[in-house]
């Protein structure tokens, strides 16, 4: 019981969040979290609370975003923009190896994998993005060292929402709107027009470490509870839901459903989707060398199921037709997913409907399809 | 007896074309350097009609074919390369004078010259691959000079260039610019066009203007209902699609399903 009574939820008020950025920093750890930028709430480098999207929230519709101006001061008074912190942890373009030789026809000397492990620390991590750290976990702690160099010192700061956009659907995925597990401190954020306030609790001992640093107090029975009232109203006005039922049997009972050939119609093979979901790990490994053929580098970059080249082998691509990119990136985050590495592929953060240029949604998608052809 | 190496030998070659994509080549700057030490450079700028002589490792060509002179020059050209490249919208696509495709070249001829009886030029503005086999074709308006070392490495060393040619999106997204398109509601042809720019244009907060022409898999029917959505009229569509790409198969196409 003793990690219970440690764990009891304090409340920062005040100054408290940036004693929290100092102590981080101090720790050595890259402070990233949202920011606006062009119009948008973006994950960068934050220095202090001021950097914060204080007083805003997004509007979200299928291929539609805007930011609004909210009555209150709240810090995280958003849901997600189009950044996720994949884009730290498993970065868009990482040189796996390089190679040098002294002159053409001489053996090549590999040069050690670069090191370039940063230690972060994430501020404002959603129910869903947790659940997506998990899920690209899964895939690349083992697979990929420079991953695993990250991740090991990531400082987790969760926030539990207070807001569902009008593309999310955690709660149909189990994966929030409050976050369980995962983190090292988790923040519920009660602020009102004058005056910011979080329940915190930790989750780890370093979270614990950080949290005896801050200014703080123990939290009020009255405050554990508008706290927990609030992520209670954001779970029950989500935006969408995803079918649950058997959702992977009747998706793979309906790969030639006429379904696949209309939304391939709209879909522009433009791979935003995949772009801009936390859990897509596809990667494309390319070589090159410089001028003078001395030099070599193995990259490896973000690559998506919707590119035609994902799929080169000998003479041409296996997903030629846009129709079978889509039901392949569907059917996978949905049905063979969980096959493969025992979740499902979606944490239903909304994102991927929210940025389609042409508004296409994988929950009406993946209804229609599961339904079946009277569907 | 020191060893004495052949140095490859590079033409480039000019046809009707603005020369921006041969700055791309000078823009290299340190690495043209090692250009000129490693290869032999041999340049041939449009005026210089006399056949060409001798025999290139590996030729880039930039410009379209407008004029019979030059369709026979290409030929030539082709014959002396052992690979043949094309550089940029003008050598792939035509260019942007590849408008007079869509048009009367004769009515353009007599408005601009006095005497357009000494005009000898095609009816329209074509591809170099339209003529001869080509080896690669560098997409680009002007191609980014990244791209364009990475294919001159690559042919040195016998080897496939790593050009990507999914969307502009993917490059976009890649870097972290906010979208444009569902974040300002700006018409973007990002989605149907090929990345290698560097998304240069979504990073300054402008849509894309399509300069890398389509991407392998472009969808413009779908692209043009959604900018039709953001308030785009037929005429601003056309003129959207017929830029430095215009004469590409998916541009073109789309391009003619719209208008006045
Ligand atoms: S598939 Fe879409 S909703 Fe699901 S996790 Fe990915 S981006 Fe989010
Ligand atoms: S579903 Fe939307 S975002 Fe994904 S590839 Fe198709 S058009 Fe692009
Ligand atoms: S700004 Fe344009 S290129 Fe970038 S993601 Fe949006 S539509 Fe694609």
């Amino acid at each position: 019981m003793m990690s219970a009574q440690m764990d009891a939820a304090q409340v920062l008020t005040g100054a408290g969040l940036d004693a929290l950025l100092q102590v981080l920093k101090s720790r050595g750890l890259r402070t990233l979290g949202p920011k606006i930028r062009a119009g948008v709430i973006v994950y960068e480098e934050i220095a202090s609370v001021a950097d914060l999207p204080r007083g805003w929230t997004d509007e979200h519709s299928p291929g539609h975003y805007r930011l609004r101006r909210r009555d209150d001061a709240a810090l995280f008074g958003y849901t997600v923009g189009p950044h996720s912190w994949k884009q730290f942890l498993h970065p868009a373009r990482q040189c796996l190896w390089q190679a040098r030789r002294d002159g053409a026809g001489e053996q090549p000397h590999f040069e050690p994998e670069p090191s370039d492990a940063q230690h972060f620390a994430l501020i404002g991590v959603r129910a869903c993005e947790l659940r997506a750290i998990a899920i690209q976990d899964r895939v690349l702690l083992e697979a990929d060292p420079q991953y695993r160099a990250r991740r090991r010192d990531t400082f987790i700061v969760a926030v539990n929402c207070t807001v569902a956009g009008a593309t999310c659907f955690c709660a149909s995925m189990n994966a929030g709107p409050a976050v369980s597990d995962g983190f090292d401190l988790a923040l519920t954020e009660l602020t009102t027009s004058s005056e910011p306030l979080f329940v915190l609790r930790a989750g780890t001992d370093i979270g614990r470490a950080v949290l005896s640093e801050l200014p703080r107090r123990p939290a009020s029975d009255t405050e554990i509870a508008r706290a927990a009232a609030r992520v209670e109203d954001t779970a029950a006005s989500m935006g969408r839901q995803m079918p649950s039922e058997d959702l992977p049997q009747r998706l793979l009972r309906n790969l030639e459903h006429p379904r696949w050939s209309e939304v391939a119609e709209r879909c522009l093979a433009c791979g935003n989707c995949t772009m801009v979901c936390p859990t897509c790990f596809c990667t494309s490994v390319e070589d090159s060398s410089d001028l003078t053929g001395t030099q070599l580098t193995r990259t490896r970059r973000w690559d998506s199921c919707f590119s035609a080249d994902l799929t080169y082998l000998h003479g041409g691509s296996v997903r030629q037709s846009t129709r079978s990119r889509y039901r392949q990136w569907l059917t996978h985050k949905l049905a063979t997913w969980p096959q493969q590495f025992g979740t499902s592929g979606c944490v239903g953060c909304g994102r991927c409907i929210t940025w389609c240029p042409v508004g296409i949604d994988i929950t009406v998608e993946a209804s229609r399809i599961a339904a079946g052809e009277s569907g | 007896m020191p060893e004495r190496i052949v140095k490859p030998r590079l033409g480039v070659w000019k046809f009707a074309s603005c020369d921006g994509c041969q700055l791309s080549l000078l823009d290299c700057e340190t690495q043209l350097l090692t250009l000129s030490e490693t290869i032999d450079i041999a340049y041939f700028p449009e005026a210089a009609s006399r056949a060409p002589r001798g025999h290139y490792d590996l030729s880039l060509v930039e410009g379209s074919i407008t004029t019979p002179a030059d369709e026979a020059r290409i030929q030539t050209v082709r014959r002396r390369s052992k690979y043949l490249v094309t550089i940029g919208a003008c050598a792939t696509a035509g260019g942007i004078q590849a408008l007079r495709n869509f048009a009367d070249i004769r009515a353009f001829s007599a408005a601009v010259y006095a005497r357009p009886a000494y005009i000898r030029t095609l009816a329209t503005s074509s591809p170099i691959a339209a003529h001869v086999p080509v080896d690669f074709q560098l997409h680009g308006c002007p191609v980014n000079k990244h791209q364009l070392l990475e294919v001159i490495s690559a042919f040195l060393a016998g080897r496939r260039p790593g050009i990507a040619t999914h969307s502009l999106c993917m490059e976009c997204k890649s870097r972290g610019h906010p979208c444009v398109l569902v974040a300002h509601g700006t018409a973007c042809l990002g989605p149907v066009t090929q990345a290698g720019c560097g998304a240069i244009c979504p990073g300054c907060n402008r849509g894309c203007y399509g300069c890398f022409g389509p991407q392998d898999s472009p969808n413009t029917p779908a692209l043009s209902e959604a900018l039709t959505a953001l308030g785009l009229s037929r005429a601003q569509l056309q003129r959207l699609y017929r830029t430095f790409n215009a004469d590409a198969a998916a541009f073109r196409s789309e391009s003619e399903r719209h208008g006045d």
